[in-house]
């Protein structure tokens, strides 16, 4: 068991508690540096999709996790930040830096659009009104032909930065780290952000909107900055996509994707940058280690058998461990520090008082 | 000095008028409590002063100046802090967070600052975890700091939620019922608090209050309310012993009926 002394209140803010936290966290930065020296192309392009996943999984997080706004209907921003980063390309020849940029804050600021209507929605409403959100999504790229292409879609040019050709099958390793670097960037942002007065008043906007109002909390405000952020967040991870995937149309970016993505970050953990990173590495290996069970089994392919893996491991989830897998690593760092004092009931929740919900 | 004043406001719920023409005037730096049964309108009138209500009729003045144009959120920042009668703390957060995200109106970092937690962020955070631990001090919540809100015993969450209301730096605060549910020795421990942040930081207390001995221990003043109605307002001696409010409390006597 050890006890961290505290002797200035910047060991409660600065990013790492102490230096072996630091350690901790650089030897596993320095690591997924290190992975395309490692890995052969194939795996490295599941690595880069974890990645990918991750980044729209904090995205997410950030909207549902922290400010407490369920969605349904994320597909609709990858869809959004994809389409407008290929098209920024292809039509208006931006440079791929500009076109990123501007596909995350475009979908940012259609994010914040969608937060107007959003204020007036709670809970199972707003899954419901974002649900119908992703539908139209499919339908309006169908429509919007002459720029999305229609159901043929769009190819995403190589992209290219000052010179340096990031070819997604040519340079994997380069593809890689492109989306590494977005990855940790965004890591850093929502990490600052959580120890700055919007993210504490994201939380405050969750638990309890009655008295974040009455401690000064414009909820409008905080609202369209949750939406706009996670948005933004959502369309990078988008544009990525596009790229990762070469070619897209409307059926990739389906309501299965938005529904897929929420239950990702429910796995992870609800709450916590953590939970999005362990949400994209189950997804991301989940057909890997079906492949490879098949291989060792040898049997030929079942169909749907991913999905119904994926759903059972929600179910046992939602049942035994509601924090997701970063609650439960928590729980059993917990009891290793506090060997062999850890009581049984020591995460058992008292029971919440009876809650206002006039102002509903 | 008047500091908080409402002018004959009248709420109605469809056909329930839940307060009719109450006035009152809250003088700076005192401790006002107001009394009356249930649904007698206490929590409605401090609902309104939220602004979580609008008033039917009437006004209501703070500093002089009418709140009615006022959005709930903008209530802190003019210098009213409250309490919940329910406990509203936000629960999977730590009593440290929650004491931070009282100091919420006196930030001033932008976005783009946040994002980035630019060297004036963290001077400013350290400047607010200064202001919190001030609170901590004075309601000795030193042992619970770090723990989640959702862990904690009932009587803390009410010294905690007073802490946050605390926090934001108030010039008066509402007390929803500060010591419904708590024991003996917490009761007094609140009375003691609610008389000290007067006596010590200049606090002006509205608070409504069913516990008598707690009313009469600290307050100033006393208002009875009587379904909507303002029945008396006086020195606490005086409220506890007039007919109509034993009278709204008790029901009447059968001798006294003619």
């Amino acid at each position: 068991m050890r006890f961290r002394f505290k002797e200035h209140y910047d060991q409660d803010i600065r990013l790492f508690a102490d230096l072996a936290d630091g350690l901790r966290y650089g030897s596993l930065l320095l690591g997924a540096v290190l992975l395309p020296f490692v890995l052969d192309d194939f795996l490295l392009g599941e690595a880069t999709s974890v990645v990918i996943w991750a980044i729209a999984g904090m995205g997410l997080m950030l909207l549902t996790g922290h400010a407490g706004q369920v969605s349904l209907g994320h597909a609709a921003f990858l869809a959004l930040g994809c389409y407008v980063n290929a098209i920024l390309m292809n039509s208006f020849g931006l440079p791929f830096p500009l076109a990123f940029l501007l596909a995350g804050v475009i979908s940012g600021l259609c994010g914040v659009a969608v937060a107007i209507p959003a204020l007036r929605l709670h809970g199972l409403y707003l899954a419901i009104a974002t649900l119908a959100l992703s539908m139209l999504t499919e339908d309006i790229i169908v429509l919007a032909e002459p720029w999305t292409g229609g159901v043929i879609g769009l190819t995403a040019p190589t992209p290219e930065i000052a010179g340096l050709v990031i070819d997604r099958y040519a340079a994997p390793d380069l593809f890689y780290w492109l989306c590494l670097g977005v990855a940790v960037l965004v890591t850093l942002g929502y990490r600052n952000l959580l120890r700055s007065p919007l993210g504490r008043a994201f939380i405050a906007i969750r638990d309890s909107e009655i008295s974040a109002q009455a401690a000064g909390i414009s909820l409008a405000r905080t609202k369209a900055a949750a939406f706009g952020l996670s948005c933004m967040v959502t369309g990078w991870a988008g544009a990525l996509m596009g790229h990762f995937f070469y070619s897209f149309n409307h059926e990739v970016f389906t309501i299965i994707l938005s529904i897929q993505l929420l239950l990702m970050i429910v796995i992870g953990g609800l709450g916590s940058i953590h939970g999005a990173w362990y949400g994209a590495v189950i997804v991301g290996l989940i057909p890997q280690a079906i492949n490879l069970v098949r291989d060792a089994v040898g049997t030929v392919a079942v169909p749907g058998l991913e999905t119904s893996l994926f759903s059972v491991l929600i179910v046992l989830f939602v049942l035994y461990e509601p924090h997701g897998l970063h609650g439960r690593l928590t729980k059993w760092k917990v009891w290793l520090d506090l060997f062999p004092f850890c009581r049984r009931d020591m995460f058992r929740r008292q029971k919440s008082y009876l809650r206002t919900e006039r102002f509903r | 000095m008047t500091l908080l004043e409402t002018e004959a406001v009248t709420v109605r719920f469809g056909g329930v008028v839940a307060l009719h023409e109450v006035c009152l005037q809250v003088q700076s730096g005192e401790i006002f409590a107001i009394v009356g049964p249930n649904g007698a309108g206490k929590s409605t009138l401090f609902n309104l002063v939220s602004r979580f209500l609008d008033p039917d009729t009437g006004d209501i003045r703070f500093e002089g100046r009418s709140l009615l144009a006022q959005p709930p959120s903008a209530i802190a920042g003019l210098g009213i802090a409250r309490t919940f009668q329910n406990i509203e703390l936000f629960d999977h957060a730590s009593v440290l967070q929650n004491l931070l995200i009282g100091r919420h109106t006196s930030r001033r970092a932008s976005l783009p600052a946040q994002l980035l937690f630019l060297p004036s962020v963290r001077r400013e955070e350290i400047a607010h975890r200064e202001a919190v631990e001030q609170v901590i001090d004075f309601l000795e919540l030193q042992p619970y700091r770090e723990r989640m809100i959702a862990g904690l015993p009932y009587g803390i969450r009410k010294v905690v939620e007073l802490g946050r209301a605390l926090a934001t730096g108030p010039k008066l605060v509402l007390l929803d019922e500060p010591a419904s549910g708590l024991s003996v020795e917490e009761t007094r421990d609140m009375g003691f608090w609610i008389r000290d942040l007067r006596d010590r930081m200049g606090i002006t207390v509205v608070m409504v209050e069913h516990d008598m001995n707690l009313v009469s221990a600290i307050s100033d003043r006393v208002l009875a309310l009587s379904e909507g109605r303002v029945v008396v307002t006086g020195p606490p001696e005086l409220v506890q012993s007039h007919p109509e409010v034993v009278s709204a409390y008790l029901g009447d006597a059968p001798e006294a009926v003619k």
